[in-house]
């Protein structure tokens, strides 16, 4: 079971939480733009690392607020939490 | 190899036990092989077998990292069916259910298979439609099925809760009679005994560190037993298949994620068929040796640990308590989880790369020991051929930027 801190609410259990997939995958600006396989890699490819993993995870049942976190996926250990827009508090080990 | 019957049963017996081989060697790797197979689990093993057996094929090694079996063949909950929806995924898990019911006297090996049927409960009208929906699908693809009202189901297991007043009562099921359960260590060490006596090795304790590639060829892999070269590599590696591609350059569009299980103490018979429920989440049956054999979700996070969540396993408990109220106070032995690899439409990708020589087996997340056999049996054409069986044809990397996907998410009957 992991604690994650919420940046708004404080630390609180993982089940109030929903987890929201990989951090950071831009939607291409102009789709149109795009070939087949450059969508299927924004919709579907995914980097999957084992360690350090940048993801999205939802205060479901707190204040609904989005927010990132950086956690290695072997340890489950959170290294950071940040909101959205800023990036994590020390550089990705 | 020393051929296992009665005769050689009575013939050690009477030597006190003393004259039994070793199941398979232990060989040190060989500099080269005209094929290398990264993943010693059900699936790398079945493809190296048929490898030799099919396409003669011997100079293979198959790598794994651990020990065989002791990745996600020996941590699922052994459940073998074939009731898919889609014509593409039907096809496939049916032919492996039929390799299964003759793979004990193929392999000279007792994998235990026994046709107890499977049921997947339905708690909603549209559950029920659905599950008329898949059965007729079924059906018309020669797969057997049948829809069974909520009398016919405590008919079959007396033990389960029927009341209509239940938070989620059962109004009736899909019955594959020729789906069960097989003990999923034997598939492993019955491939490798197989695959060893056809001249496959079998490396353990043999991590494959780097691919490495000249000119958009595969040339072999570096492990931490030093480079092996091969100008084939088929990478069978669940969980870790995203760890292998990106050695190769490639992106995978699969999350690993731990899937859990756990079984409970050995009790008395009560329960003989394997019971599935989509819409409360919990799948079940009872092992020969007593012990209840209960499977969860997926937890949501990406995870390689081996470990889940203790509030995944009591969502699944609480819906093995709902449906049987008599579980209630079994207490439950062990519990562990395996890192599935969870493709966006709940079904495998098994085919070429864009490296010429590699091909990837993967995407199987919480479905994948039903298929071991079949995996193995087109993985292995698919590496023989250099182009895939037609019954893997439609599960290729391709299908994720041409949008022929084939949701089975229905089928899988396992939360994502």
């Amino acid at each position: 079971m992991l604690m994650i801190a919420c940046p708004w609410c404080g630390p609180r259990e993982q089940t109030e939480f929903a987890y929201g997939g990989e951090a950071h995958i831009a939607r291409p600006a102009d789709p149109d733009a795009v070939d087949d396989a450059q969508w299927a890699d924004y919709l579907f490819m995914r980097t999957n690392p084992k360690g350090c993993h940048r993801e999205q995870w939802n205060h479901a049942f707190g204040c609904r607020r989005w927010f990132n976190v950086e956690r290695d996926t072997l340890s489950y250990r959170i290294t950071s939490v940040y909101k959205p827009g800023e990036r994590p508090a020390e550089p990705a080990a | 190899m020393n051929r296992y019957s009665i005769f050689t049963l009575a013939r050690n017996a009477l030597g006190g036990h003393r004259g039994w081989q070793a199941a398979w060697r232990s060989p040190e790797p060989k500099r080269r092989y005209d094929v290398v197979i990264v993943g010693g689990g059900g699936h790398g093993l079945a493809t190296a077998y048929y490898l030799a057996r099919e396409h003669g094929i011997t100079n293979v090694a198959v790598l794994e990292k651990g020990w065989i079996g002791g990745g996600n063949t020996g941590r699922n909950t052994t459940i073998v069916r074939s009731n898919y929806l889609w014509d593409e995924a039907t096809h496939l898990y049916e032919k492996s259910l039929k390799l299964w019911e003759g793979l004990s006297q193929e392999l000279n090996y007792n994998v235990m298979f026994s046709q107890r049927g499977v049921l997947n409960l339905g708690h909603t009208l549209q559950d029920m439609r659905d599950i008329e929906r898949r059965v007729n699908a079924n059906r018309l693809n020669g797969v057997d099925g049948e829809v069974l009202t909520t009398v016919q189901v405590k008919a079959m297991v007396p033990i389960i809760n029927d009341s209509a007043h239940a938070r989620y009562p059962i109004l009736g099921a899909s019955l594959q009679r020729r789906g069960g359960t097989a003990r999923h260590d034997a598939v492993a060490w019955g491939f490798a005994r197989g695959a060893d006596s056809r001249g496959v090795d079998i490396i353990q304790n043999c991590e494959v560190t780097g691919i490495r590639r000249d000119g958009g060829r595969v040339t072999g892999v570096d492990t931490s037993r030093g480079f092996i070269e091969a100008d084939r590599v088929g990478v069978v590696a669940a969980g870790h298949c995203g760890v292998l591609a990106s050695m190769a350059g490639i992106r995978l569009p699969i999350e690993s994620h731990p899937l859990q299980a756990l079984v409970s103490e050995p009790i008395k018979p009560v329960l003989d068929t394997v019971v599935m429920s989509n819409a409360v989440h919990g799948y079940i049956s009872q092992a020969d040796k007593g012990d209840l054999v209960i499977g969860a979700g997926i937890d949501a996070y990406v995870g390689y640990g081996q470990r889940g969540s203790f509030s995944t396993i009591e969502g699944t408990l609480a819906a093995i308590v709902e449906l049987f109220p008599t579980f209630s106070r079994v207490r439950m032995n062990r519990q562990w989880a395996g890192i599935v690899d969870v493709s966006p439409d709940a079904c495998p990708i098994i085919g070429l790369t864009p490296v010429k020589g590699l091909y990837f087996n993967c995407g199987w997340g919480t479905g994948g020991f039903k298929a071991t056999p079949g995996s193995g049996w087109v993985f292995a054409h698919t590496i023989a051929r250099g182009v895939p069986h037609e019954l893997n044809a439609s599960f290729s990397l391709e299908r994720f930027a041409t949008g022929r996907l084939i949701d089975e998410h229905g089928a899988a009957a396992v939360a994502h």
